[in-house]
């Protein structure tokens, strides 16, 4: 990429060093069993369990069988179990299921519960009130964060959004704040930290908390600053469509815990492959933050390159030939193989994306990004709908319009939920009190109005007064402003320009020049500034809970302040981390993302679905 | 003493625990007439009188003292009753409920690695065990056989982990453990010598000493019985053991009326009546006006003090000794022991005497000495010598009469530098307690926050301060003094009765955590509610919740719930899985309509039976019409009508309809072929004409039903307008068809309508037609070489086109 990038960037710190903790303290949780037992996963914990101890890992603990847990009764019969699950009362109550039939067959079997991350008492009271909780023993894997790639740590928590944003369950803000203690406590101390949101606000607090209660060991800090940013701080960005190639993949083919599974018409055979996806797989990593439009470039010119590679060998003598296949020629075939498969996921990408819908959803996506022909995009989304074309992007659709619109008018708020309930079912009705409630489908407020009573009233007194009235009208409405906050920040460039995708000017590039994500915008604003000062009016807008604290010492320059941790609570999408990348190169700096999860539009919204009894 | 015993200690009980103790004195506790009660009496090791009440429970047969300085009495009921140092009762427990017929006859109360046990014997023989008062578990042992009444003597022991208690019966010896009642032989004893009528433990349970009726002395090891010591014939009042320190060799002490003879050494004259208590290293005679110490002297003392010694201590002492008269003989004695090369040694003695001399001048003489001698040695750590400076302070400061805790420095070794400010705590010598820590450096944590702690603890209970004033004096000590945990002061306060109190400490805790607990124990749940919400720990608030769920009625439960949001859908979140009812109960206190009715139409979906499930809609339907959402009513009454609809077609014609959305119902009715009954739904719920088209648009080209599609087409003009018609047609493979519809679309899409047929000429005389430059362009792009004359002709209208 032809960046004017800066060459100073600091080294990242070893994030690895995750890993082989908790790989560890798994070790000790399942030698604290002895002899053979059985071992049940949360389906959900299997990749990234996969990611820290492989199965022979687990078989040289004396694990003998594993198994999914499915919540049916099991047919284990081995006569110590072991369950290691996420802290959710339905398993724990499967759990209880298990050891009461246990019970009434007369089989005798040893039981131990690994929660991960943490325990929650509800989840002991279960145990307590079905009986069972002299039966089991409970244990903590304090597995939090997990590495997905050299920048990227996962807390692999996605009930984090729904249940926090949506049903105003606080129980995993500990948790956030326990992952941020350990990073603070290996990589720390931080310097500094901002943070926009309710939930930064209060994972800050209980990280404190932490810090307070356990003693402090002065080193060497590894990561400077930290920024902690809540998902409902900006919904615009993962509600559009993500272009660059490694959100596309993800939007199409889901990556999962750093890996992809490529079906067979990706493969051009019957099986699927998978495959890992980061900084260590070459290609990839030149290509995942680039424009999609740019992606076959780079591949042709990279097939070229290695066919060079391979032709050095034409003119060799017997020894060079020798060094050739013993140093390059594995690293090679390596590339080899995996530049066919990305190619062949390109074309695959090619054939969904760049049919005329795509086009013409990108267009209605940036009309509404800038505001511009918002009845064509209504008729769009209305087609949308009644041509059935995907249940979850036309609810991406119709939230994008809300959240950027400051809400629908009411006409169009009732015809549209009444067309998509007509298509997709009336169980949809929960779909959208759930949309409501987090503030992603709206009717107009009355609030609006307002602005319309505003400009009249405004165009009859001078301009002194009609400022003042602007605050208190503004004020008066409360939910998002996008509109105001994209003047504000000037995140829709103007587009009579035209914007070189192979050039990048600024982040907008990730959504092909049209917009730049709020989120990532704000920690630039603020970067630079090194306070929330000067953004009030946005922190306003936003709905505020911003606040900034300075720690332990300030007063080195190292290498180490120029490297930023940032925390998204309630999850991420792959745009904005590239976008933090591209920031990263533009300004010297280095960002490691943490978040709850990787998201993206599907996922976002499939969270909030309610049809699923 | 300081204390002035009028009639002696005769009469009384008398208990004195080891390691500098208190005394404990209960006078003629036999007593029985209600109207002169026995005075009980606290003093410290050095008479000073800590507490003195009259005795109002029944009989005691037996006093003695816990580990953690509590007094133990021991009444003939069974029951013993706790009292602090302070004279103020703490709890009781029972030796079992038979001994209130058959009466304690005698009960000793004995140290154990578990803590401090009590053991008694009742009328009818048998003995009763409690290892750890803490942790009260009775054990009864077995009889002994022939055993009636009162045994001769008896006494405990500790070993291996296991407590037995050895008992003779005559001449019978017997030990008893948990299970059984085994017969003893002392060898060497002889059955000549009669029973056995006294019988004593060393401290440490290691050796025994026996004294028959015929005035036999036997001491050997305890158990198994070993090894005579001796056999001497006496007549005792008074059997104790003591220990000589360096010799391991045990020694006797026996006290008869006015004489106490060490056995195998000398004897003394008593003054008075006395009692004996046993310690670690030597033996407390506590007589009516003096209490002394009766002990072996350390064996550095004797190489240092005995009459012309020669050892290196003595040498180092009389050099020093010479140096301070600045005499030349210093030099000659500190020459000698340089030649002995043993001047280390001689350091070492003397900083060892020091620290078992009790006399402030001789240990600063032998601490001088030392210093001295250390001045000529190079290399020698001086790490004992301050400490045993830093010691020396302590024990001086703690044996002084006012504080009276005469330990030696074996004992302090013994009993560890905690548990003696545990001691100074216990008798609330905070500020000494205090200053011990800071001088000896002992981390906060340990020790300065520990009797913070204890202080607070006992300040909370003055009963003339009002709660303000505590709680300020409290903070203004304690201040944020790690260790200390205001919760547990506050625990304390609430106990002696000031809830008040407590609340005003909690404030002080920083950790809400630990508030919370109290103030539910104190029935503030409101404010243990919010405290829990405070903390942000889930766990907490869900702890507090499930405690309030089952103390409040339901309403008041609700209620409180209401008030704070964050433990509200934390219990929703709970209920969702685990109690769907009382979610709805939940809803129904707050009139929360909007959630009643999603909540009956999640209920809906779980309710298999059709009637059922119309019979839950209908209810949300209520409630969305309470809620004022008319959007969400309609939509539940459409969806109610849609069902029946359904269901009338699943059973007229089998079309398995049921539960499928209103777009997936049509289209299964017109792949059905019922295109009248999706008309009839296209009408009944006011379908858009878009959607419907659309719809019957792509269900027949997929269905190839092409004459009903061009039927279709001319029923009206189409509101998706014909693209539509030859997009689907084309997806669909039927060029054909397609073509059909090519001449209906409008204008603007013609271009569009005639490549997606593939027809180029005819996508090319539009695009000149309509003069449009860019479609001209697109019609360009899709020319291969082959079109050669269509692209001159395109280009040449574009050129034209741009002229005008």
């Amino acid at each position: 990429m032809a960046h004017s990038a800066r060459r100073d960037s600091p080294e990242l710190p070893d994030l690895s060093l995750l890993k082989r903790l908790v790989r560890d303290q798994l070790i000790y949780l399942l030698e604290q069993l002895p002899g053979k037992k059985d071992l049940f996963i949360d389906s959900d914990l299997m990749s990234p369990l996969d990611r820290i101890a492989n199965v022979s890992t687990l078989k040289q603990h004396e694990v003998d069988k594993l198994y999914k847990v499915e919540h049916k009764p099991i047919v284990s019969i081995s006569d110590q179990i072991c369950f290691l699950i996420r802290p959710r009362i339905q398993t724990v109550k499967w759990i209880c299921d298990v050891v009461n039939a246990d019970k009434a067959a007369g089989k005798f079997r040893r039981y131990k519960i690994i929660f991960t991350p943490q325990k929650f008492y509800a989840c002991e009271a279960v145990l307590e009130e079905q009986g069972v909780f002299g039966d089991v023993t409970t244990d903590e894997w304090a597995f939090y964060l997990l590495p997905l790639d050299e920048d990227i740590i996962s807390l692999e928590l996605p009930e984090f959004f729904r249940d926090n944003f949506l049903a105003g369950d606080q129980r995993w803000v500990r948790t956030a704040g326990s992952a941020l203690h350990l990073l603070h406590s290996l990589f720390g101390p931080f310097s500094k930290v901002y943070g926009i949101g309710r939930c930064s606000k209060m994972t800050y607090e209980s990280w404190r908390e932490q810090v307070e209660q356990g003693e402090q060991k002065a080193r060497h800090a590894e990561i400077g600053n930290v920024f902690l940013i809540d998902r409902d701080v900006d919904f615009v960005t993962p509600l559009c469509s993500q272009v660059v190639y490694e959100g596309l993949v993800d939007d199409i083919f889901r990556i999962k815990c750093g890996c992809v599974e490529f079906g067979p018409e990706v493969t051009s055979s019957d099986k699927s492959i998978k495959v890992m996806l980061n900084s260590q797989d070459k290609v990839f990593n030149e290509i995942r933050n680039e424009h999609f439009s740019n992606v076959f470039g780079f591949l042709s010119q990279k097939a070229r390159n290695l066919q060079t590679a391979y032709d050095k060998r034409r003119g060799m003598d017997i020894q060079q030939m020798k060094t050739f296949v013993s140093e390059e020629l594995k690293g090679l075939k390596q590339e080899h193989r995996l530049l066919s498969l990305h190619i062949s996921a390109s074309e695959s990408i090619m054939k969904k994306k760049t049919k005329q819908d795509f086009q013409e959803l990108l267009k209605t996506e940036h009309c509404l990004l800038e505001g511009f022909e918002i009845r064509e995009c209504i008729s769009f989304i209305e087609e949308h709908i009644n041509r059935q074309v995907s249940m979850i992007e036309s609810l991406r659709l119709l939230c994008l319009l809300s959240v950027t619109e400051n809400g629908l008018l009411p006409k169009d708020f009732k015809s549209l939920k009444a067309q998509y309930l007509q298509s997709y079912g009336a169980d949809h009705l929960l779909t959208f009190s759930n949309l409501r409630q987090l503030g992603l489908l709206v009717e107009q407020q009355p609030g609006e109005t307002l602005t319309v009573m505003e400009s009249k009233v405004g165009k009859l007194v001078n301009d002194r007064t009609a400022v003042k009235l602007t605050d208190a009208f503004s004020s008066l409405a409360k939910k998002s402003h996008f509109r105001a906050l994209s003047k504000k920040l000037n995140l829709v460039p103007k587009s009579d320009e035209e914007y070189d995708l192979r050039v990048p000017r600024d982040m907008a590039y990730i959504f092909s020049g049209a917009y730049i994500p709020l989120s990532c915008k704000i920690i630039e604003q603020v970067l630079e500034r090194d306070s929330w000062t000067g953004l009030e009016e946005v922190t306003r807008l936003i709905n505020g809970h911003e606040f900034a604290v300075t720690g332990a010492d300030p007063k080195s320059k190292s290498d180490a302040q120029r490297i930023i941790l940032v925390m998204f609570l309630g999850g991420c999408t792959f745009s904005e981390i590239s976008a933090l990348r591209f920031l990263g190169k533009e300004r010297g700096y280095k960002f490691i993302v943490v978040t709850t999860a990787i998201t993206n539009s599907s996922r976002l919204l499939e969270a909030l679905l309610d049809n699923n009894v | 003493m300081f204390w002035s015993l009028r009639d002696g200690l005769g009469d009384s009980l008398v208990a004195a625990a080891p390691y500098g103790g208190p005394i404990a004195l209960l006078r003629e506790p036999l007593r029985r007439s209600p109207s002169t009660r026995p005075q009980l009496e606290i003093y410290s090791a050095s008479g000073a009188s800590i507490a003195s009440f009259p005795w109002k429970s029944g009989p005691v047969v037996h006093l003695g003292w816990s580990v953690n300085d509590e007094l133990l009495c021991v009444q003939e009921d069974g029951t013993v009753l706790i009292y602090d140092l302070f004279g103020s009762f703490k709890r009781h427990f029972s030796m079992g409920q038979e001994v209130v017929q058959s009466q304690v006859l005698e009960a000793k109360v004995f140290h154990s690695p578990y803590g401090t046990g009590v053991a008694i014997v009742t009328g009818s023989s048998r003995f009763t065990l409690a290892t750890n008062i803490e942790d009260l578990k009775l054990r009864r042992l077995p009889e002994v056989p022939g055993l009636q009444g009162q045994p001769s003597c008896w006494a405990v022991l500790t070993q291996d982990r296991q407590t037995k208690v050895l008992v003779s019966s005559g001449p019978e010896l017997y030990v008893l453990d948990n299970t059984s009642c085994t017969a003893v032989y002392p060898p060497g004893l002889s059955p000549q010598a009669g029973s056995i009528v006294h019988m004593s433990v060393s401290f440490s349970y290691k050796y025994l000493a026996l004294f028959t009726e015929t005035g036999r002395l036997w001491t050997g090891f305890s158990l198994p019985l070993q090894l005579p010591v001796c056999l001497l014939t006496f007549e005792p009042v008074y059997l104790s053991r003591c220990r000589r320190p360096r010799s391991q060799q045990p020694s006797v002490v026996l006290m008869w009326d006015r004489l106490l003879l060490v056995v195998g050494s000398s004897r003394f004259p008593l003054e008075d009546q006395s009692v004996l208590v046993g310690e670690l290293d030597g033996v407390r005679i506590i007589g009516s006006i003096s209490q002394e110490l009766l002990q072996e002297v350390p064996l550095v003392c004797q190489d240092i003090f005995k009459i012309a010694s020669m050892a290196p201590g003595a040498l180092l002492l009389e050099a020093h000794r010479e140096y301070e008269k600045s005499s030349q003989k210093a030099d000659e004695y500190l020459r000698e022991i340089k030649e002995q090369n043993v001047l280390g040694d001689a350091v070492r003695q003397c900083v060892e005497a020091a620290a078992h001399e009790y006399d402030p001048d001789t240990q600063k003489a032998l601490m001088r000495a030392a210093s001295f001698g250390k001045c000529f040695l190079t290399e020698f750590s001086p790490d004992q010598f301050v400490t045993t400076c830093r010691e020396l302070r302590v024990l001086n400061a703690v044996r002084e009469s006012s504080v009276g805790m005469p330990l030696t420095h074996t004992q302090f070794k013994q009993m560890t530098l905690q548990v003696l400010i545990d001691r100074l705590v216990y008798r609330q010598f905070y500020p000494l307690a205090i200053e011990v820590c800071r001088y000896l450096k002992i981390p906060d944590y340990q020790g300065v926050s520990r009797v913070l702690k204890h202080w607070a603890s006992c300040k909370v209970q003055q009963k003339d301060l009002t709660d303000e004033a505590i709680a300020r004096a409290v903070c203004a000590k304690v201040g944020d003094s790690p260790g200390v945990s205001y919760s547990d002061v506050a625990a304390k306060a609430y106990e002696c009765g000031r809830p008040e109190l407590a609340i005003k400490l909690l404030d002080f805790e920083a950790r809400s955590g630990e508030q919370v607990p109290l103030l539910l124990k104190m029935k503030r749940s409101q404010l243990a509610l919010s405290k829990a919400v405070e903390s942000g720990d889930t766990d907490l608030v869900y702890t507090v919740v499930t405690y309030l769920k089952n103390e409040m009625n339901r309403g008041d439960f609700f209620m409180t719930l209401r008030n704070q949001p964050v433990a509200l859908s934390l219990y929703r979140q709970f209920c969702k899985l685990q109690e769907p009812q009382t979610l709805k109960d939940l809803f129904n206190q707050d009139d929360d309509h909007q959630e009643l009715g999603n909540f009956y139409v999640t209920s809906s979906y779980r309710d298999k039976r059709l009637e059922g499930r119309l019979a839950q809609l209908q209810s949300a339907v209520d409630e969305y019409n309470k809620a004022k959402n008319d959007f969400a009513a309609k939509a539940t009454e459409e969806e109610m009508r849609l069902l029946r609809f359904q269901r009338k077609l699943d059973d007229e014609k089998g079309a398995g309809l049921l539960g499928l959305s209103l777009q997936a119902t049509m289209e299964a009715l017109m792949s059905l072929g019922l295109h009248k009954q999706a008309e009839q739904l296209y009408r009944d719920f006011r379908v858009p004409d878009k959607r419907y088209w659309w719809l019957k648009l792509t269900s027949l080209a997929e269905k190839e039903q092409w004459e009903e599609l061009e039927k279709f087409s001319k029923s009206k003009k189409s509101p998706i307008g014909y693209l539509a018609f030859v997009e689907v047609c084309m997806k669909n493979n039927n060029r054909h068809e397609a073509k059909k519809y090519v001449s209906k679309v409008t204008p603007e899409q013609k271009v569009k309508a005639h490549l997606a047929v593939g027809d180029l000429e005819g996508a090319a005389d539009a695009a000149i037609e309509r003069r449009n430059e860019s479609e001209m362009g697109a019609v360009l792009s899709r020319c291969s070489a082959s079109d050669r004359l269509l692209m001159d002709k395109l280009n040449r209208a574009r050129v034209a086109t741009a002229k005008k």
